[in-house]
Protein backbone atom coordinates (compact mmCIF):
# COMPACT_ATOMS: atom_id res chain seq x y z
CA UNK A 1 0.00 0.00 0.00
CA UNK A 2 1.13 3.49 -0.76
CA UNK A 3 2.70 4.96 2.33
CA UNK A 4 3.04 8.65 2.89
CA UNK A 5 6.23 8.25 4.86
CA UNK A 6 8.03 6.56 2.00
CA UNK A 7 8.94 8.39 -1.15
CA UNK A 8 8.38 6.90 -4.55
CA UNK A 9 11.04 6.27 -7.13
CA UNK A 10 8.90 4.76 -9.85
CA UNK A 11 5.20 4.26 -10.35
CA UNK A 12 3.61 1.92 -12.90
CA UNK A 13 2.05 3.39 -16.08
CA UNK A 14 3.11 6.90 -15.11
CA UNK A 15 5.17 9.11 -17.36
CA UNK A 16 5.82 12.02 -15.01
CA UNK A 17 8.12 12.07 -11.94
CA UNK A 18 6.75 10.83 -8.63
CA UNK A 19 7.18 12.69 -5.33
CA UNK A 20 10.76 12.24 -4.25
CA UNK A 21 11.75 15.02 -1.89
CA UNK A 22 12.62 12.77 1.03
CA UNK A 23 16.09 11.31 1.09
CA UNK A 24 15.73 7.75 2.21
CA UNK A 25 18.41 5.14 2.45
CA UNK A 26 18.38 2.11 0.20
CA UNK A 27 17.53 -0.94 2.25
CA UNK A 28 17.93 -4.66 1.69
CA UNK A 29 17.10 -8.00 3.18
CA UNK A 30 19.95 -10.46 3.22
CA UNK A 31 19.12 -14.16 3.31
CA UNK A 32 22.09 -16.22 4.36
CA UNK A 33 21.21 -19.59 2.91
CA UNK A 34 24.15 -21.20 4.70
CA UNK A 35 22.65 -20.27 8.08
CA UNK A 36 19.08 -21.33 7.32
CA UNK A 37 17.79 -24.40 9.16
CA UNK A 38 14.48 -24.54 7.29
CA UNK A 39 12.25 -24.01 10.32
CA UNK A 40 9.70 -21.90 8.39
CA UNK A 41 9.39 -19.37 11.18
CA UNK A 42 9.68 -16.73 8.44
CA UNK A 43 6.67 -18.18 6.61
CA UNK A 44 4.65 -18.15 9.80
CA UNK A 45 5.72 -14.62 10.70
CA UNK A 46 4.77 -13.44 7.21
CA UNK A 47 1.30 -14.94 7.56
CA UNK A 48 0.91 -13.46 11.02
CA UNK A 49 2.01 -9.94 10.23
CA UNK A 50 0.23 -9.67 6.90
CA UNK A 51 -2.93 -11.51 7.99
CA UNK A 52 -2.81 -14.00 5.15
CA UNK A 53 -3.75 -17.64 5.62
CA UNK A 54 -3.22 -20.20 2.91
CA UNK A 55 -5.36 -23.28 2.58
CA UNK A 56 -4.10 -26.30 4.46
CA UNK A 57 -2.50 -28.24 1.64
CA UNK A 58 -1.47 -31.86 1.34
CA UNK A 59 1.91 -33.52 1.58
CA UNK A 60 3.72 -33.74 -1.75
CA UNK A 61 6.53 -35.93 -0.44
CA UNK A 62 8.83 -32.95 0.06
CA UNK A 63 9.24 -30.39 2.79
CA UNK A 64 8.02 -27.49 0.66
CA UNK A 65 4.65 -26.47 2.05
CA UNK A 66 2.87 -24.96 0.27
CA UNK A 67 4.68 -26.22 -2.82
CA UNK A 68 4.60 -22.83 -4.50
CA UNK A 69 4.06 -19.17 -3.80
CA UNK A 70 0.39 -18.22 -3.75
CA UNK A 71 -1.63 -15.06 -3.21
CA UNK A 72 -1.66 -16.02 0.48
CA UNK A 73 1.88 -17.35 0.79
CA UNK A 74 4.19 -14.51 -0.09
CA UNK A 75 7.26 -16.44 0.96
CA UNK A 76 7.93 -20.17 0.70
CA UNK A 77 10.90 -22.24 1.80
CA UNK A 78 12.24 -24.35 -1.04
CA UNK A 79 14.24 -27.44 -0.12
CA UNK A 80 16.68 -28.89 -2.63
CA UNK A 81 18.71 -32.03 -2.09
CA UNK A 82 21.82 -31.89 -4.25
CA UNK A 83 25.12 -33.71 -4.40
CA UNK A 84 28.14 -31.47 -4.53
CA UNK A 85 31.67 -32.94 -4.51
CA UNK A 86 30.33 -36.30 -3.42
CA UNK A 87 28.47 -34.86 -0.45
CA UNK A 88 24.75 -34.59 0.00
CA UNK A 89 23.70 -31.02 0.61
CA UNK A 90 20.37 -29.73 1.70
CA UNK A 91 19.98 -26.29 0.21
CA UNK A 92 17.08 -24.38 1.69
CA UNK A 93 16.11 -21.14 0.06
CA UNK A 94 13.49 -18.71 1.22
CA UNK A 95 11.74 -17.77 -2.02
CA UNK A 96 9.75 -14.60 -2.58
CA UNK A 97 9.91 -11.21 -4.24
CA UNK A 98 13.46 -10.02 -4.88
CA UNK A 99 12.52 -6.32 -4.98
CA UNK A 100 14.55 -5.65 -8.14
CA UNK A 101 16.00 -2.21 -8.81
CA UNK A 102 14.67 -2.63 -12.34
CA UNK A 103 11.33 -4.35 -11.66
CA UNK A 104 9.81 -6.23 -14.60
CA UNK A 105 6.40 -6.24 -12.92
CA UNK A 106 6.32 -2.47 -12.68
CA UNK A 107 7.49 -2.10 -16.25
CA UNK A 108 4.69 -4.35 -17.52
CA UNK A 109 1.86 -2.97 -15.35
CA UNK A 110 -0.70 -0.90 -17.34
CA UNK A 111 -2.51 0.55 -14.33
CA UNK A 112 -1.18 3.84 -12.95
CA UNK A 113 0.09 3.42 -9.42
CA UNK A 114 -0.78 -0.25 -9.03
CA UNK A 115 2.92 -1.02 -8.63
CA UNK A 116 5.27 1.40 -6.95
CA UNK A 117 8.92 1.32 -6.15
CA UNK A 118 9.81 3.28 -3.06
CA UNK A 119 13.00 5.28 -2.89
CA UNK A 120 14.32 2.73 -0.37
CA UNK A 121 14.06 0.01 -3.02
CA UNK A 122 10.89 -1.81 -1.95
CA UNK A 123 8.62 -2.76 -4.84
CA UNK A 124 5.06 -2.80 -3.62
CA UNK A 125 1.72 -3.73 -5.14
CA UNK A 126 -1.15 -1.38 -4.44
CA UNK A 127 -4.12 -3.72 -4.79
CA UNK A 128 -6.61 -0.84 -4.83
CA UNK A 129 -5.26 0.19 -8.22
CA UNK A 130 -4.69 -3.34 -9.53
CA UNK A 131 -6.99 -4.32 -12.40
CA UNK A 132 -6.05 -7.99 -12.34
CA UNK A 133 -4.63 -8.29 -15.85
CA UNK A 134 -1.62 -10.38 -14.79
CA UNK A 135 0.90 -8.37 -16.80
CA UNK A 136 3.12 -8.27 -13.68
CA UNK A 137 3.36 -12.05 -13.89
CA UNK A 138 4.43 -11.72 -17.53
CA UNK A 139 7.04 -9.11 -16.61
CA UNK A 140 8.61 -10.76 -13.56
CA UNK A 141 11.91 -12.60 -14.20
CA UNK A 142 11.55 -14.54 -10.91
CA UNK A 143 7.97 -15.84 -11.29
CA UNK A 144 6.78 -14.21 -8.09
CA UNK A 145 3.43 -12.38 -8.40
CA UNK A 146 0.27 -14.41 -7.94
CA UNK A 147 -3.26 -13.45 -8.94
CA UNK A 148 -5.84 -14.17 -6.27
CA UNK A 149 -8.67 -16.45 -7.29
CA UNK A 150 -10.91 -14.60 -4.85
CA UNK A 151 -10.47 -11.00 -5.93
CA UNK A 152 -8.30 -11.23 -9.11
CA UNK A 153 -5.72 -8.86 -7.60
CA UNK A 154 -1.97 -9.52 -7.69
CA UNK A 155 -0.15 -10.23 -4.44
CA UNK A 156 3.44 -10.77 -3.36
CA UNK A 157 5.92 -9.97 -0.59
CA UNK A 158 5.76 -6.29 0.41
CA UNK A 159 9.08 -6.51 2.25
CA UNK A 160 6.81 -5.39 5.08
CA UNK A 161 6.80 -1.87 3.69
CA UNK A 162 4.42 -0.89 6.50
CA UNK A 163 6.95 -2.04 9.12
CA UNK A 164 9.93 -0.60 7.30
CA UNK A 165 8.17 2.77 7.09
CA UNK A 166 8.26 2.94 10.89
CA UNK A 167 11.81 1.62 11.21
CA UNK A 168 10.96 -1.97 11.93
CA UNK A 169 12.58 -4.96 10.26
CA UNK A 170 10.33 -7.18 8.11
CA UNK A 171 8.40 -9.81 10.05
CA UNK A 172 10.42 -12.70 8.60
CA UNK A 173 13.73 -11.12 9.65
CA UNK A 174 12.35 -10.50 13.12
CA UNK A 175 11.27 -14.11 13.51
CA UNK A 176 14.35 -15.88 12.14
CA UNK A 177 15.96 -17.79 15.02
CA UNK A 178 19.39 -18.26 13.43
CA UNK A 179 20.00 -14.79 12.05
CA UNK A 180 19.81 -16.16 8.51
CA UNK A 181 17.59 -13.20 7.58
CA UNK A 182 19.28 -9.87 8.13
CA UNK A 183 17.82 -6.49 7.40
CA UNK A 184 19.39 -3.04 7.12
CA UNK A 185 20.81 -0.62 4.63
CA UNK A 186 21.91 -2.21 1.39
CA UNK A 187 25.50 -1.13 2.13
CA UNK A 188 25.45 -2.76 5.56
CA UNK A 189 23.97 -5.91 4.15
CA UNK A 190 26.71 -6.14 1.55
CA UNK A 191 29.35 -5.69 4.27
CA UNK A 192 27.69 -8.34 6.38
CA UNK A 193 27.54 -10.67 3.40
CA UNK A 194 31.22 -10.12 2.67
CA UNK A 195 32.07 -11.35 6.18
CA UNK A 196 29.87 -14.39 5.80
CA UNK A 197 31.42 -15.18 2.44
CA UNK A 198 34.95 -14.97 3.87
CA UNK A 199 33.89 -17.34 6.61
CA UNK A 200 32.32 -19.77 4.14
CA UNK A 201 35.39 -19.71 1.94
CA UNK A 202 37.55 -20.58 4.94
CA UNK A 203 35.30 -23.57 5.53
CA UNK A 204 35.90 -24.93 2.04
CA UNK A 205 33.10 -23.29 0.06
CA UNK A 206 35.44 -21.46 -2.30
CA UNK A 207 32.61 -20.51 -4.63
CA UNK A 208 30.59 -18.83 -1.90
CA UNK A 209 29.26 -15.45 -2.91
CA UNK A 210 26.54 -12.83 -2.86
CA UNK A 211 23.50 -13.05 -5.11
CA UNK A 212 22.63 -9.49 -6.14
CA UNK A 213 22.03 -9.97 -9.87
CA UNK A 214 23.12 -7.07 -12.05
CA UNK A 215 20.71 -8.03 -14.86
CA UNK A 216 17.84 -6.48 -12.89
CA UNK A 217 19.97 -3.63 -11.52
CA UNK A 218 20.63 -5.50 -8.28
CA UNK A 219 17.95 -6.59 -5.82
CA UNK A 220 16.77 -5.55 -2.39
CA UNK A 221 16.53 -9.14 -1.31
CA UNK A 222 19.95 -10.74 -1.60
CA UNK A 223 21.24 -14.20 -0.86
CA UNK A 224 24.50 -15.49 0.52
CA UNK A 225 25.01 -18.73 -1.39
CA UNK A 226 27.63 -21.40 -0.72
CA UNK A 227 27.61 -22.15 -4.43
CA UNK A 228 27.23 -18.70 -5.94
CA UNK A 229 28.55 -20.09 -9.25
CA UNK A 230 25.49 -22.35 -9.51
CA UNK A 231 22.42 -20.49 -8.26
CA UNK A 232 20.29 -23.01 -10.15
CA UNK A 233 21.03 -25.59 -7.46
CA UNK A 234 18.83 -23.57 -5.13
CA UNK A 235 15.50 -24.72 -6.53
CA UNK A 236 16.05 -23.00 -9.85
CA UNK A 237 17.25 -19.57 -8.76
CA UNK A 238 18.06 -17.97 -12.14
CA UNK A 239 21.77 -17.43 -12.81
CA UNK A 240 21.41 -14.24 -14.85
CA UNK A 241 17.91 -12.90 -14.42
CA UNK A 242 16.84 -9.92 -16.46
CA UNK A 243 13.62 -8.54 -17.84
CA UNK A 244 12.77 -10.59 -20.93
CA UNK A 245 13.62 -8.80 -24.16
CA UNK A 246 10.05 -9.47 -25.26
CA UNK A 247 8.74 -7.49 -22.29
CA UNK A 248 11.23 -4.72 -23.03
CA UNK A 249 10.05 -4.62 -26.63
CA UNK A 250 6.41 -4.65 -25.61
CA UNK A 251 6.72 -1.96 -22.99
CA UNK A 252 9.67 -0.10 -24.47
CA UNK A 253 9.87 0.96 -28.09
CA UNK A 254 6.46 -0.36 -29.17
CA UNK A 255 4.46 2.03 -26.99
CA UNK A 256 5.71 5.42 -28.21
CA UNK A 257 6.30 4.21 -31.79
CA UNK A 258 2.82 2.80 -32.17
CA UNK A 259 1.20 5.80 -30.48
CA UNK A 260 3.05 8.07 -32.91
CA UNK A 261 2.15 5.90 -35.90
CA UNK A 262 -1.53 6.00 -34.96
CA UNK A 263 -1.44 9.75 -34.52
CA UNK A 264 0.32 9.93 -37.91
CA UNK A 265 -2.37 7.92 -39.67
CA UNK A 266 -5.18 9.96 -38.09
CA UNK A 267 -3.59 13.30 -38.90
CA UNK A 268 -2.40 12.06 -42.29
CA UNK A 269 -5.98 11.19 -43.22
CA UNK A 270 -7.27 14.54 -42.04
CA UNK A 271 -4.67 16.49 -43.98
CA UNK A 272 -5.14 14.31 -47.02
CA UNK A 273 -8.80 15.35 -47.02
CA UNK A 274 -7.94 18.99 -46.47
CA UNK A 275 -5.20 19.13 -49.08
CA UNK A 276 -6.39 16.73 -51.81
CA UNK A 277 -10.10 17.15 -51.28
CA UNK A 278 -12.78 14.47 -51.18
CA UNK A 279 -13.21 11.88 -53.88
CA UNK A 280 -16.52 13.26 -55.10
CA UNK A 281 -18.95 11.77 -57.57
CA UNK A 282 -18.19 12.73 -61.13
CA UNK A 283 -20.78 15.12 -62.65
CA UNK A 284 -19.96 13.68 -66.05
CA UNK A 285 -20.98 10.16 -65.07
CA UNK A 286 -24.09 11.45 -63.32
CA UNK A 287 -25.10 13.19 -66.55
CA UNK A 288 -24.43 10.04 -68.58
CA UNK A 289 -26.77 8.12 -66.36
CA UNK A 290 -29.44 10.84 -66.46
CA UNK A 291 -29.21 10.75 -70.23
CA UNK A 292 -29.63 6.95 -70.28
CA UNK A 293 -32.69 7.30 -68.05
CA UNK A 294 -34.23 9.92 -70.33
CA UNK A 295 -34.01 7.64 -73.34
CA UNK B 1 -37.60 2.09 -47.63
CA UNK B 2 -36.67 2.68 -51.24
CA UNK B 3 -35.02 5.93 -52.26
CA UNK B 4 -34.33 5.77 -55.96
CA UNK B 5 -35.64 2.46 -57.29
CA UNK B 6 -32.75 2.39 -59.73
CA UNK B 7 -30.11 2.56 -56.97
CA UNK B 8 -27.97 -0.52 -56.80
CA UNK B 9 -28.14 -2.89 -53.86
CA UNK B 10 -24.63 -3.34 -52.48
CA UNK B 11 -25.31 -4.98 -49.13
CA UNK B 12 -28.30 -6.86 -47.79
CA UNK B 13 -29.55 -6.39 -44.23
CA UNK B 14 -27.64 -9.40 -42.90
CA UNK B 15 -24.36 -8.17 -44.31
CA UNK B 16 -24.89 -4.69 -42.92
CA UNK B 17 -25.81 -5.94 -39.47
CA UNK B 18 -22.83 -8.27 -39.46
CA UNK B 19 -20.50 -5.42 -40.40
CA UNK B 20 -21.93 -3.19 -37.66
CA UNK B 21 -21.60 -5.86 -35.00
CA UNK B 22 -17.95 -6.31 -35.93
CA UNK B 23 -17.43 -2.56 -36.19
CA UNK B 24 -18.92 -1.75 -32.78
CA UNK B 25 -16.96 -4.57 -31.16
CA UNK B 26 -13.82 -3.27 -32.81
CA UNK B 27 -14.32 0.24 -31.46
CA UNK B 28 -14.91 -1.08 -27.94
CA UNK B 29 -11.85 -3.30 -28.23
CA UNK B 30 -9.66 -0.53 -29.59
CA UNK B 31 -10.67 1.88 -26.83
CA UNK B 32 -10.16 -0.60 -24.01
CA UNK B 33 -7.04 -2.05 -25.63
CA UNK B 34 -5.38 1.33 -26.04
CA UNK B 35 -6.02 1.94 -22.34
CA UNK B 36 -3.78 -1.01 -21.46
CA UNK B 37 -1.30 -0.15 -24.16
CA UNK B 38 -0.11 3.29 -23.10
CA UNK B 39 -0.65 5.23 -19.87
CA UNK B 40 -1.79 8.24 -21.91
CA UNK B 41 -4.86 6.25 -22.94
CA UNK B 42 -5.58 4.71 -19.52
CA UNK B 43 -8.46 7.15 -18.80
CA UNK B 44 -10.37 5.38 -21.59
CA UNK B 45 -11.05 2.61 -19.07
CA UNK B 46 -13.60 5.00 -17.52
CA UNK B 47 -15.82 4.36 -20.54
CA UNK B 48 -16.08 0.76 -19.40
CA UNK B 49 -16.62 1.37 -15.69
CA UNK B 50 -12.97 1.48 -14.64
CA UNK B 51 -9.76 -0.47 -15.16
CA UNK B 52 -10.97 -3.73 -13.72
CA UNK B 53 -14.16 -3.74 -15.77
CA UNK B 54 -12.22 -2.90 -18.91
CA UNK B 55 -9.88 -5.80 -18.16
CA UNK B 56 -12.81 -8.17 -17.58
CA UNK B 57 -14.83 -7.09 -20.64
CA UNK B 58 -12.09 -6.72 -23.27
CA UNK B 59 -11.44 -10.43 -23.88
CA UNK B 60 -15.13 -11.34 -23.99
CA UNK B 61 -15.78 -8.62 -26.55
CA UNK B 62 -12.78 -10.05 -28.41
CA UNK B 63 -14.28 -13.54 -28.56
CA UNK B 64 -17.61 -12.04 -29.66
CA UNK B 65 -15.91 -10.07 -32.42
CA UNK B 66 -13.84 -13.05 -33.57
CA UNK B 67 -17.04 -15.08 -33.98
CA UNK B 68 -18.78 -12.41 -36.02
CA UNK B 69 -15.63 -11.74 -38.03
CA UNK B 70 -15.65 -15.38 -39.10
CA UNK B 71 -19.20 -14.88 -40.42
CA UNK B 72 -18.13 -11.71 -42.20
CA UNK B 73 -15.14 -13.55 -43.65
CA UNK B 74 -17.35 -16.34 -44.95
CA UNK B 75 -19.76 -13.84 -46.52
CA UNK B 76 -17.12 -11.87 -48.37
CA UNK B 77 -14.16 -14.15 -49.01
CA UNK B 78 -15.15 -15.10 -52.57
CA UNK B 79 -15.60 -11.47 -53.55
CA UNK B 80 -12.09 -10.66 -52.35
CA UNK B 81 -10.04 -12.94 -54.61
CA UNK B 82 -7.13 -10.93 -55.97
CA UNK B 83 -6.93 -10.54 -59.75
CA UNK B 84 -4.49 -8.94 -62.18
CA UNK B 85 -6.72 -5.87 -62.40
CA UNK B 86 -6.44 -5.53 -58.62
CA UNK B 87 -2.67 -5.70 -58.80
CA UNK B 88 -2.66 -3.03 -61.44
CA UNK B 89 -4.98 -0.90 -59.34
CA UNK B 90 -2.60 -1.27 -56.39
CA UNK B 91 0.40 -0.27 -58.49
CA UNK B 92 -1.49 2.93 -59.39
CA UNK B 93 -2.83 3.56 -55.88
CA UNK B 94 -0.71 6.68 -55.55
CA UNK B 95 -2.48 8.35 -58.47
CA UNK B 96 -5.77 7.45 -56.85
CA UNK B 97 -4.71 9.05 -53.59
CA UNK B 98 -3.68 12.15 -55.45
CA UNK B 99 -7.28 12.39 -56.57
CA UNK B 100 -6.87 11.22 -60.15
CA UNK B 101 -8.84 8.07 -60.98
CA UNK B 102 -8.74 8.41 -64.75
CA UNK B 103 -6.06 5.79 -65.29
CA UNK B 104 -7.39 3.35 -62.75
CA UNK B 105 -8.34 -0.06 -64.19
CA UNK B 106 -11.97 -1.17 -63.98
CA UNK B 107 -12.80 -2.68 -60.61
CA UNK B 108 -15.35 -5.27 -59.58
CA UNK B 109 -17.32 -5.04 -56.35
CA UNK B 110 -14.07 -4.39 -54.50
CA UNK B 111 -10.89 -2.71 -55.61
CA UNK B 112 -7.37 -3.95 -54.91
CA UNK B 113 -7.04 -1.78 -51.81
CA UNK B 114 -10.24 -3.07 -50.30
CA UNK B 115 -9.18 -6.62 -50.97
CA UNK B 116 -5.82 -6.07 -49.34
CA UNK B 117 -7.65 -4.63 -46.35
CA UNK B 118 -9.83 -7.73 -46.21
CA UNK B 119 -6.93 -10.17 -46.22
CA UNK B 120 -4.75 -8.17 -43.83
CA UNK B 121 -7.69 -7.84 -41.46
CA UNK B 122 -8.17 -11.59 -41.58
CA UNK B 123 -4.51 -12.22 -40.78
CA UNK B 124 -4.63 -9.67 -37.97
CA UNK B 125 -7.79 -11.17 -36.51
CA UNK B 126 -6.18 -14.61 -36.37
CA UNK B 127 -3.06 -13.15 -34.72
CA UNK B 128 -5.13 -11.13 -32.25
CA UNK B 129 -7.34 -14.04 -31.29
CA UNK B 130 -4.49 -16.50 -30.75
CA UNK B 131 -2.24 -14.02 -28.92
CA UNK B 132 -5.25 -12.82 -26.93
CA UNK B 133 -5.83 -16.34 -25.63
CA UNK B 134 -2.19 -16.45 -24.51
CA UNK B 135 -2.60 -13.34 -22.37
CA UNK B 136 -6.09 -13.98 -21.04
CA UNK B 137 -4.93 -14.73 -17.51
CA UNK B 138 -8.41 -15.07 -16.09
CA UNK B 139 -9.19 -18.02 -18.38
CA UNK B 140 -5.95 -19.57 -19.58
CA UNK B 141 -2.54 -20.32 -18.17
CA UNK B 142 0.18 -20.74 -20.76
CA UNK B 143 3.98 -21.04 -20.40
CA UNK B 144 5.47 -17.67 -19.53
CA UNK B 145 7.38 -17.30 -22.81
CA UNK B 146 4.18 -17.83 -24.76
CA UNK B 147 2.46 -15.18 -22.63
CA UNK B 148 5.31 -12.76 -23.36
CA UNK B 149 5.19 -13.44 -27.10
CA UNK B 150 1.42 -13.08 -26.90
CA UNK B 151 1.74 -9.70 -25.21
CA UNK B 152 4.10 -8.34 -27.87
CA UNK B 153 2.10 -9.72 -30.79
CA UNK B 154 -1.20 -8.48 -29.34
CA UNK B 155 0.20 -4.97 -28.84
CA UNK B 156 1.90 -4.69 -32.23
CA UNK B 157 -0.87 -6.26 -34.29
CA UNK B 158 -3.48 -4.31 -32.33
CA UNK B 159 -1.78 -1.05 -33.25
CA UNK B 160 -1.55 -2.13 -36.90
CA UNK B 161 -5.23 -3.02 -36.90
CA UNK B 162 -6.27 0.31 -35.44
CA UNK B 163 -4.18 2.09 -38.08
CA UNK B 164 -5.75 0.00 -40.85
CA UNK B 165 -9.26 0.63 -39.59
CA UNK B 166 -8.56 4.35 -39.52
CA UNK B 167 -7.59 4.06 -43.19
CA UNK B 168 -10.71 1.94 -43.85
CA UNK B 169 -12.97 4.53 -42.22
CA UNK B 170 -11.21 7.43 -43.88
CA UNK B 171 -11.51 5.83 -47.31
CA UNK B 172 -15.27 5.61 -46.78
CA UNK B 173 -15.48 9.24 -45.70
CA UNK B 174 -13.19 10.37 -48.50
CA UNK B 175 -15.16 8.65 -51.25
CA UNK B 176 -18.47 10.47 -51.27
CA UNK B 177 -21.60 8.37 -51.54
CA UNK B 178 -20.01 5.36 -49.85
CA UNK B 179 -21.23 5.50 -46.28
CA UNK B 180 -24.87 5.02 -47.24
CA UNK B 181 -23.95 1.50 -48.40
CA UNK B 182 -23.06 0.70 -44.81
CA UNK B 183 -26.24 2.32 -43.42
CA UNK B 184 -28.94 1.14 -45.77
CA UNK B 185 -27.22 -0.93 -48.39
CA UNK B 186 -27.66 0.98 -51.65
CA UNK B 187 -25.43 3.16 -53.80
CA UNK B 188 -26.25 5.28 -56.81
CA UNK B 189 -25.53 3.96 -60.26
CA UNK B 190 -23.20 6.88 -60.89
CA UNK B 191 -21.18 5.93 -57.81
CA UNK B 192 -20.91 2.35 -58.96
CA UNK B 193 -19.97 3.32 -62.51
CA UNK B 194 -17.30 5.68 -61.23
CA UNK B 195 -15.65 3.49 -58.61
CA UNK B 196 -16.55 -0.11 -59.45
CA UNK B 197 -17.32 -0.15 -63.14
CA UNK B 198 -17.05 -3.90 -63.65
CA UNK B 199 -19.52 -4.43 -60.81
CA UNK B 200 -21.76 -1.74 -62.34
CA UNK B 201 -21.77 -3.59 -65.66
CA UNK B 202 -22.51 -6.85 -63.91
CA UNK B 203 -25.42 -5.28 -61.97
CA UNK B 204 -26.94 -3.32 -64.83
CA UNK B 205 -25.91 -5.36 -67.82
CA UNK B 206 -24.54 -2.23 -69.48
Amino acid sequence: MALQSLDIKQRSATTTPSPQARQTMEIAKLIDVSACIGCKACQVACMEWNDVRDEVGSCHGIYDNPVDLTENSWTVMRYAEVEEQGKLEWLIRKDGCMHCSDPGCLKACPSPGAIIQYANGIVDFNQENCIGCGYCVTGCPFNVPRISKKDSKAYKCTLCSDRVAVNQAPACAKACPTGAIQFGSKEDMKDYAAKRITDLKERGYDKAGLYDPAGVGGTHVMYVLHHADKPNLYSGLPANPSISSLVTMWKGATKPLAALALAGVALGSLFHYVMKGPNEGSKEIEKEIEKEDAQ
Amino acid sequence: MIRDPKDLKRYDAGERANHWVVGISFILLALSGLAFFHPAFFPLTQLFGGGTWARILHPYIGVFMAFFFVLLFLRFRKLNKMTDADREWLSRAKEMMDGNDHNMPEQGKYNGGQKMMFWWMTICMVAMTVSGVFIWKAQFTVPIDLARIGAVVHAVVGAIMIAMIMVHVYAAIWTKGTIRAMWYGTVTRAWAKQHHRAWYRQMTGK
